[in-house]
């Protein structure tokens, strides 16, 4: 690892020396763990430790995740793609085997010793995240509206021209897809705040736009949900239970994730929901 | 943490083994890119600093409180799209459908005043 980094603002020439790049905290690993996990470069990861916590890191060489390589790679969806599957491999490969504490994308510092003082500084919050995390999985589960639900717009011919007769059509169209949205968005609050009840956390993403998830109906409910491992198979039949309550709806739940979406100790706005189930 | 395979239960009801196809691409980079804990590293590179990437992901993934920090609420203001008070994000290029849509009777309208002045003149002129 090297700490004296020749980091010239606004050079052109590819940093040098290699970066640590942060995968995420855990209590407790086994170095035979760590070798078998292949990191951003494809060597093993590996931990640093202090405060009673590891941190589980990667090597970076700063040519390609330095400040102005990561700018410039960032925008490489390619490269991102890479980036993005590798971390999410070791953070999955880590989470199979006790709670995790996910970082996000890029975060890289120079060297083991900044990395251990984040540990040291954090203590107190990464032990609370890893003691809420233990026993637990995160779960999606996605919500798509279903066309044939919608109420179909009345075509009545009325006086006036093409273009009367044009906006009126446009009307009903619009009054249906927002019939539509309504009974949609209704459908997922309630789904919602069911799967919320019976979780330990539940947070609302915003819904994925068409281009990413793919689907040919918008996304109208993109939740995560904190839920024991031990009530998991209540869960799966929940979310099949309210597939079936609610044809409004096509459900997907997708899972296990590493905890992601509670890797905070708080929501970070009004839009996100944490429920403590009486459990 | 003992896991069960991944599943994906459609509305059906049924629930479907899907343990062994790769995550998808998109649900992966929403969680890595805008969740997961922020520790301030060394190298700062905001991800909202990436200009071509995140113009299209940020709208794309960013919470709709993400993006209202960062100064994007356009969809706010579009009648195409605030129909309700809380709508799903889903910016980006306009549907050329409804762009065209929107024009089509403007268009027509024009026409008609156009073709109501011409008869206008036509009366006057006979």
């Amino acid at each position: 690892m090297s700490s004296t980094l020749d980091r010239v603002a606004g050079a052109d020439r590819p940093e040098a020396g290699t970066g640590v790049w942060l995968h995420g905290v855990v209590r407790d690993v086994e170095p035979a763990v760590l070798a078998a996990i292949p990191g951003m470069t494809g060597a093993p990861v590996r931990a640093v430790r202090a405060a009673g916590l590891v941190a589980v890191v990667s090597a970076a060489p700063l040519a390609e995740y330095g400040e102005q390589a990561l700018r410039r790679n960032l925008e490489d969806l390619a490269w991102l793609e890479r980036a993005a599957r590798a971390h999410h491999a070791v953070v999955d490969a880590l989470a199979r085997r006790g709670p995790v504490v996910p970082a996000r994308l890029a975060t890289v510092h120079h060297d083991d010793a900044r990395v251990a003082g984040q540990l040291t500084g954090r203590q107190a919050e990464l032990t609370g995240l890893l003691d809420r995390l233990t026993g637990r999985g995160e779960w999606g589960v996605k919500g798509y509206q279903v066309p044939g639900a919608l109420p179909r717009a009345s075509e009545d011919a009325g006086a006036g021209g093409a273009g009367a007769a044009y906006l009126r059509r446009r009307r009903a169209q619009l009054t249906a897809r927002e019939q539509g949205q309504r009974i949609a968005a209704e459908a997922a609050a309630a789904v919602h705040d069911t799967l919320a009840g019976y979780a330990v956390a539940a947070r609302r993403h915003a819904p994925q736009d068409r281009r990413l998830s793919g689907a040919p109906t918008p996304m109208v409910l993109n939740g995560a949900y904190l839920v024991e491992s031990a009530r998991l198979p209540g869960f799966t039949a929940l979310v099949a239970a309210l597939g079936e309550r609610h044809p409004e709806l096509r459900l997907e739940l997708t899972g296990p994730w590493p905890p992601y979406s509670f890797a905070e100790e708080r929501p970070a706005g009004p839009a996100l929901t944490v429920r403590e189930p009486a459990c | 943490m003992s896991m069960q395979p991944p599943s994906v239960v459609q509305n059906s009801g049924q629930v479907l083994p899907a343990g062994h196809e790769p995550a998808n691409l998109g649900d992966i980079l929403e969680r890595v890119l805008d969740r997961g804990i922020v520790i301030a590293g060394d190298i700062r590179v905001s991800l909202l600093d990436i200009e071509l990437l995140t113009l299209k992901l940020r709208l794309v993934i960013a919470s709709v409180d993400t993006a209202r920090q960062i100064g994007i609420d356009w969809w706010e203001h579009d009648p195409w799209l605030s129909s309700r008070a809380r709508p799903p994000v889903e910016p980006g290029p306009r549907d050329p459908e409804q762009v065209e849509a929107e024009r089509r009777p403007r268009v027509a309208a024009r026409a008609e005043r156009r073709a109501a002045r011409r008869e206008e003149w036509d009366e006057f002129d006979a």
